[in-house]
């Protein structure tokens, strides 16, 4: 056993178990409100916009766009063979923006350009699949 | 101009020292700030009937400092929390829950010396969606937006620079600020990279420190002498936006920047262009740009420009953060008291680095990470009539 700090694991709640359960099948899903016609992120019992309880869990096509980033040189725990690492904003094609890694590509400005197609794919991350995004090497 | 005056701030103190305070904890520099604030006000412990205060619970502040008071505020957003509490204190007071409100501040956020430790709940919000990517520390999730508002906006590495370039300008004429060396672009640059796009000098202080103030009533009838002159608060705001960064609605501008100050401004009956002095709360050098723009000093994509060319700093048009702000005088954690004490000093007249004839001072304050925000608009007697 290492006494090194482990990464964050995301401890599921009733509410989300779904986002993570479809995670380790290798999808990602997010509840739908269909009177919104909008996504819910992060997922929770009721729309913030119209507080509908009817949410359908639906699954998205895993594609997106680089919407923003940082890259930290300071370490997370874990992350200490990481830095520098970038942080991201990813835009869903339908529509919702969430935190995620880059994976696949060097963690600087010039590799990392604003508006780059992005595909989902999931890494291991203690007893969960960790949703991360992989650029397509189409034109943004 | 005249304006009505909806409360006053009476008492006004930092602790002696700011910086390292390795043999004071955190709640001793609550205690040390609040005695000090009162003293200022001509008042004693027996005349403080209310007590807010954020980075520790109210009953914990009152019991050590041997308070009972009978009205409570321990609202947290964050850094500004301190603007919100002057907000429901002047509302408490016209309830007729109290008389006179002592808010407090104490962070021992460099020595770590009785400070609370920061912990995220693996099952929260930010546990499951944000710290499996690697957010720790403010440095990691405040920026995260930036790159995206410089290319809608084309703001540049050189004006986002000019940011700590303006306040270094301030703080070289401040006794008290940590880091009185002018800089240049150039320094910026070459100081280490902290999160891209931000280099070191852009990023705040950690600092151990405290600060407090004394709230009362501003209805003629009860209008006394006070030891130095009263602070008139003319409007207050607060708002909110999301629970973590990753939430924002839009990634260049805050909602709740824009939200809190306008209803500060339509409270006080005022507007940017009469603003003589602003102080926003600067914890990273995107936040000052981002507050100009949203509490509509200038127009959107105006703002590096703005400070680049000049108008923030000593002698330009809107002086801002005169104290050298977060990134240079102090940075506590939470900073929020200790812009609103360099606002009381300048409308008092007596800052360090003082702006002349400051009617009307403006207090812009972030929670969180773009989480909420809290804005007080404050004047000078000259400015203001009781009601």
């Amino acid at each position: 056993m290492s006494d090194a700090p482990a990464k964050a694991v995301p401890r599921p709640t009733p509410e989300t178990a779904e986002y993570w359960a479809a995670a380790a099948r290798g999808e990602l899903r997010l509840p739908y409100c269909a009177a919104c016609r909008e996504y819910v992120f992060y997922p929770r019992e009721a729309c913030p916009t119209c507080w509908s309880t009817a949410l359908t869990w639906t699954t998205l096509s895993g594609r997106g766009r680089l919407h923003s980033y940082l890259i930290s040189h300071i370490a997370a725990p874990g992350f200490e063979d990481d830095v520098p690492y970038a942080i991201a904003i990813v835009e869903l094609d339908e529509g919702p923006k969430l935190m995620s890694s880059i994976v696949g590509v060097p963690q600087t400005p010039e590799a990392l350009v604003l508006d780059m197609p992005l595909a989902v794919e999931f890494e291991p991350r203690g007893d969960q699949m960790l949703p991360v995004f992989r650029p397509t090497g189409e034109a943004s | 101009m005249t304006h009505v005056a909806r409360g006053l701030i009476v008492g006004a103190a930092e602790t002696e020292r700011l910086g390292r305070i390795p043999d004071r904890s955190a709640i001793e520099l609550h205690a040390e700030a609040a005695r000090a604030a009162i003293s200022d006000a001509g008042l004693t412990k027996d005349d403080i009937d209310g007590l807010a205060t954020a980075g520790m619970p109210p009953i914990t502040v009152a019991d050590h400092l041997g308070l009972r008071p009978s009205f409570m505020d321990g609202t947290y957003i964050g850094g500004g929390s301190f603007l919100l509490h002057v907000r429901h204190a002047i509302a408490a007071i016209d309830a007729g829950l109290c008389e006179n409100v002592l808010i407090t501040h104490g962070s021992s956020a460099r020595s770590r010396v009785g400070h609370p430790p920061r912990v995220t709940d693996p099952a929260s919000p930010p546990g499951q969606f944000e710290r499996p990517y690697g957010t720790v520390t403010p440095p990691t999730m405040f920026p995260i937006g930036l790159l995206r508002y410089m290319k809608e906006f084309g703001l540049t590495h050189e004006q986002l620079a000019e940011v700590p370039v303006a306040q270094r300008e301030w703080s070289s004429r401040v006794g008290r600020a940590l880091f009185r060396d002018r800089i240049t672009v150039d320094d910026v640059f070459a100081s280490r990279l902290v999160a891209y796009p931000l280099h070191l000098l852009q990023c705040c202080l950690v600092t151990d420190g405290g600060g407090a103030v004394v709230v009362t009533s501003a209805t003629p009838s009860k209008a006394r002498w006070w030891p130095k002159p009263p602070v008139y608060v003319l409007g207050t705001g607060e708002a909110m936006a999301h629970s973590m960064i990753s939430g924002m609605a839009d990634f260049t501008t805050s909602g709740a920047f824009a939200r809190s100050s306008a209803l500060a401004f339509e409270q006080a009956g005022v507007g940017p262009e009469d603003v003589d002095h602003l102080m926003i709360y600067d914890a990273f050098a995107h936040l000052p740009i981002y507050a100009l723009e949203d509490c509509g000093f200038v127009k959107r994509g105006e703002a590096g420009a703005f400070i680049a060319d000049g108008h923030t700093r000593p002698g330009g048009s809107l002086p801002v953060n005169t104290n050298g702000g977060g990134l240079s005088y102090t940075h506590t954690g939470l900073y929020g008291m200790f812009l609103l004490l360099e606002a009381v000093r300048q409308v008092r007249g007596e800052a360090e680095a003082q702006v002349p004839e400051v009617d009307v001072s403006m207090v812009q304050a972030v929670g969180g990470m773009f989480e909420a925000a809290g804005t007080l608009i404050l004047g000078s007697s000259d400015a203001c009539v009781g009601r």
